[in-house]
């Protein structure tokens, strides 16, 4: 018997549909994986299980969880299913955690809501839970404040939240998605254990074919708000007989069609990086001392040809992001040089950087963040062109608009128009148009990628690709996803603790790492082909 | 946690030097001579001169600025002019009335407004806060002295529940004397309340819309719970920050009802100190007042640490 069964659940919330004659079953013990873009519904169906839908919200159809009808439960009775039987974990650990509140405070506080418990017993319980969810108590005493932990052990936090009273069933909404591979895997294995100890039935939403691929005994597949297909996840990945699955499946292993770039290795460095540290002053601990300075990047050297192509991957917090506000000017090393074309960047001047930073543009992670949303799409993409020693006219800037706009494979009437007008995938092909509209040699592109959904993230590598080969750019990417520095770099660096711990060409870094950095990140990274023959060979 | 304590102190302190040299320069600027005004039109310059000489109107300016501030700290603030008592004791006779006014006003305009907030944020766009926002739109346009008239005409002149003015001293008894404080400090409570219950519900719609309310919701609690555990504290600091700025408010608000209301107060005594030209009077008071407002602040800023942890473990 189902410990979960949605029947024909339909949902919307003021004129929107937002799911159409669902259908999705999870029994006690069972990983069912539940994928789809963004958009697609997923997270409006866990919300319809926890019935924490927003107000304009209506569901018609089946809900029953453990023999309840949720769809007609009244709000006290979800209040004691939610925590106690039901647990839900949310994407953003960053901001999942109350800031005022001690983690004991808030693992208790459901254990003492839902069984009356004492204090006292509360907080033993809660230790307990804690402990298991990999935060001992001798580093993470109940005391701790959120903001004193980092995203993975904020997320176990969560995790300990939502398991603390033994739930049947745990919800899982892209636990993973804002937490570096190897984090991933460690949360994925402690859920794994959970779900292998108490029989608890386990809902996870992902966008991530390889995670889920990796957990779920079965998988249902969602597009707009409709199931495309479901069924055992070896068999549904391995057939792929729905065309939407194969189509995720293609997209979530696509590697962009690249020809050799021309000109690497050719003549002048384009990039020198020489023995760059950055030191950051450490905290204050009373009015005269401070702590020891923290060394975010530590005698860094790295040198990058013109049209070449080159990963910067590590773990979140390894100085990667720190090393790529150097280069591009926006932070000052502690020691050491950086040339860009032979010229020192260095110490220099904002009007002295100004040809250098014509040569060097950024691309950002998250396309939504990174544009103000009060302009229009003209004047965010021509914002570079101050660079310019000579300002263009209106009609000479229209003119540089509507071409970049059109080389990144949007329409020059776009122009005029708002960034909340476009979707995810466009508005990170505006952040690419704003970055070669100034025709650089270098785009430093910090985790382009990683905030879209497969397909788009197909779509938007091969433009990246295209564009390398079309105007010969550079490109630094710094990612924590191996699968996109596989899929359009040459060289990668490896970088740990502010040190680069490895460099070679790509593949062969990643299918034969040396250092033990290099290992962990291959190893924890989720793969399709690996995953699907897994699960073939589990099942024989 | 002591660097926070230490640097907001140093804050505080500097604050209040600089406040007194910008007082007794202010009031060295303004024209009017005290001595001439206690001895009275007919006096003749020597007279006047002598006077200045005994008053010390007649030593440095540094001197002066020095001789005063040291009084202020030993708790001498010198002799009126007029009333030819010391200071001090009309400070504190005056005190006596003032202190408990803004208090009461202080927590009441608290107690009526964060319960308006809260109903008002967890009911967002329905009925209930439309009505209590529409009321707290007109609190903050009605000037107080307004509705102090009216708070008089219906509960003094019609109902007669409460004096209309005047003030018993504590030595009638607490009741009658609370009693003469009630209408004075409702009508300064009220525009404050209305100012800090929209404050308290526009914090609380933030706070309920970040992740860990949603959190504490997966956890079972119900909302009511959620509201009062989770979201208010968390929806304190710009709340505490307007009540630390509503209390010098109050204080000038004082002056005005205090005058409404014939209530012995500091407030009628700075007016009257004013116009009298009882130059150290009106220094001391409003010394006291900036000290007053000064210290409600630094409270204020302690009082952001206990309730956001990020701010201890911050320098």
């Amino acid at each position: 018997m189902s410990l979960l069964d949605i029947e024909n659940l339909s949902l919307t919330i003021g004129d929107t549909q937002i799911l159409t004659g669902m259908e999705l079953s999870v029994a006690p013990g069972e990983v069912m994986g539940l994928v789809g873009e963004s958009g697609s519904g997923k997270s409006m169906t866990a919300l319809t299980v926890m019935q924490l839908l927003p107000h304009a919200a209506r569901a018609t159809g089946r809900v029953s969880f453990d023999g309840i009808d949720i769809l007609a439960a009244t709000e006290d009775q979800m209040c004691a299913l939610r925590g106690d039987d039901i647990g839900m974990v949310f994407q953003e650990p960053m901001t999942a955690l109350n800031p005022v509140k001690t983690i004991g405070e808030q693992v208790a506080e459901g254990i003492r809501w839902h069984t009356r418990a004492s204090r006292a017993e509360a907080e033993e319980r809660a230790r307990k839970m804690l402990d298991r969810v990999g935060l001992p108590s001798a580093k993470f005493p109940l005391s701790r404040y959120p903001h004193e932990l980092s995203g993975g052990q904020r997320q176990r936090v969560v995790i300990a939240i939502a398991c603390a009273l033994k739930p049947k069933l745990l919800i899982a909404d892209e636990p993973t998605t804002a937490l570096d591979v190897v984090l991933q895997a460690q949360i994925l294995d402690l859920l794994r254990d959970l779900v292998a100890e108490s029989r608890m039935g386990l809902l996870l939403i992902s966008h991530d074919l390889a995670v889920v691929t990796e957990m779920a005994d079965r998988i249902t597949i969602l597009r707009r708000g409709e199931v495309m297909e479901a069924g055992d996840t070896a068999r549904t990945l391995s057939e792929q007989l729905h065309p939407y699955t194969r189509q995720l499946a293609q997209a979530s292993m696509h590697v962009p069609a690249r020809t050799r770039p021309h000109g690497v290795g050719s003549g002048q460095p384009l990039l020198q990086v020489e023995g760059v540290t950055r030191d950051y002053h450490g905290r204050r601990t009373s009015l005269f001392k401070r702590a020891p300075a923290i060394r975010a990047v530590d005698d860094v050297s790295l040198s990058m040809a013109p049209g070449q192509s080159v990963a910067l991957v590590g773990r979140s917090g390894c100085g990667k992001s720190t090393l790529a506000r150097m280069i591009l000017a926006l932070d000052r090393p502690s020691s050491g040089t950086i040339r860009f074309r032979g010229e020192t960047i260095t110490g220099k001047s904002e009007a002295e950087l100004k040809p250098a930073r014509r040569d060097m543009q950024v691309v950002f992670q998250d396309p939504y963040g990174s544009f103000d949303p009060r302009q229009k799409v003209e004047k965010l993409v021509a914002e570079p062109l101050h660079v310019l020693d000579k300002k263009p006219t209106r009609a000479e800037r229209r003119e540089m608009v509507a071409h970049a706009l059109h080389e990144v494979g949007l329409d020059q009437r776009d122009m005029d128009k708002y960034p909340h007008e476009f979707s995810g995938g466009q508005r990170q092909r505006l952040s690419i148009a704003r970055a070669i509209i100034t025709r650089p040699k270098l785009v430093v592109a910090d985790e382009p990628v990683s905030a879209l959904d497969v397909s788009i993230r197909a779509q938007i590598l091969d433009l990246f690709a295209e564009l390398n080969q079309k105007l010969g750019i550079a490109y630094l990417f710094i990612t924590h996803d191996l699968t996109v520095a596989r899929a359009i770099t040459d060289e990668v660096l490896v970088m740990h603790d502010g040190k680069i711990v490895e460099r070679g060409k790509t593949n062969e870094v990643l299918d034969h790492p040396q250092s033990e950095a290099a290992k962990a990140l291959v190893t924890a990274a989720p793969d399709l082909h690996r995953a699907i023959t897994r699960r073939m060979q589990e099942q024989g | 946690m002591t660097a926070y304590l230490l640097k907001r102190l140093a804050i505080a302190v500097a604050t209040l030097v600089l406040a007194s040299m910008v007082v007794f320069a202010v009031l060295e600027i303004l024209p009017g001579d005290p001595a001439r005004l206690m001895l009275g039109m007919n006096a003749s310059a020597d007279q006047v001169e002598l006077l200045r000489n005994q008053l010390g109107l007649n030593a440095p300016l540094p001197w002066r600025y020095l001789h005063w501030t040291g009084g202020l700290l030993s708790l001498d603030f010198g002799r009126s002019y007029t009333y030819s008592v010391p200071v001090i004791d009309l400070v504190r006779e005056r005190l006596a009335v003032s202190l408990p006014l803004a208090l009461i006003a202080l927590a009441l305009s608290t107690v009526i407004a964060i319960p308006v907030g809260l109903y008002s944020a967890s009911r967002r766009g329905r009925a209930g806060d439309t009505v209590a926002m529409g009321a707290a739109q007109l609190g903050v346009a009605v000037p107080n002295f307004w509705f102090a008239l009216m708070l008089i005409y219906v509960f003094a002149v019609w109902l007669r529940l409460v004096p209309a003015g005047g003030f018993p001293g504590w030595s009638a008894g607490v009741w009658p004397a609370l009693k003469s404080l009630l209408l004075p400090a409702v009508a300064l409570a009220l525009p404050q309340a209305a100012i800090l219950a929209r404050v308290t519900r526009s914090a609380l719609i933030e706070v309920l819309n970040e992740d860990y309310i949603r959190t504490a919701r997966a956890k079972g609690l119900p909302y009511r719970a959620v509201l009062w555990r989770h979201a208010l504290r968390n929806a304190m600091i710009p709340v505490l920050t307007i009540l630390g700025l509503q209390f010098a408010f109050l204080l000038a608000g004082t002056i005005i009802i205090e005058n409404v209301f014939y209530l012995p107060g500091l407030g009628r005594l700075v007016f009257q100190a004013i116009t009298q030209r009882d130059l150290i009077v009106v220094e001391s008071v409003v010394m006291l007042l900036v000290a007053a407002v000064i210290a409600v602040n630094l409270l204020v800023d302690l009082s952001y640490a206990v309730v956001d942890p990020r701010l201890r473990s911050r320098q």
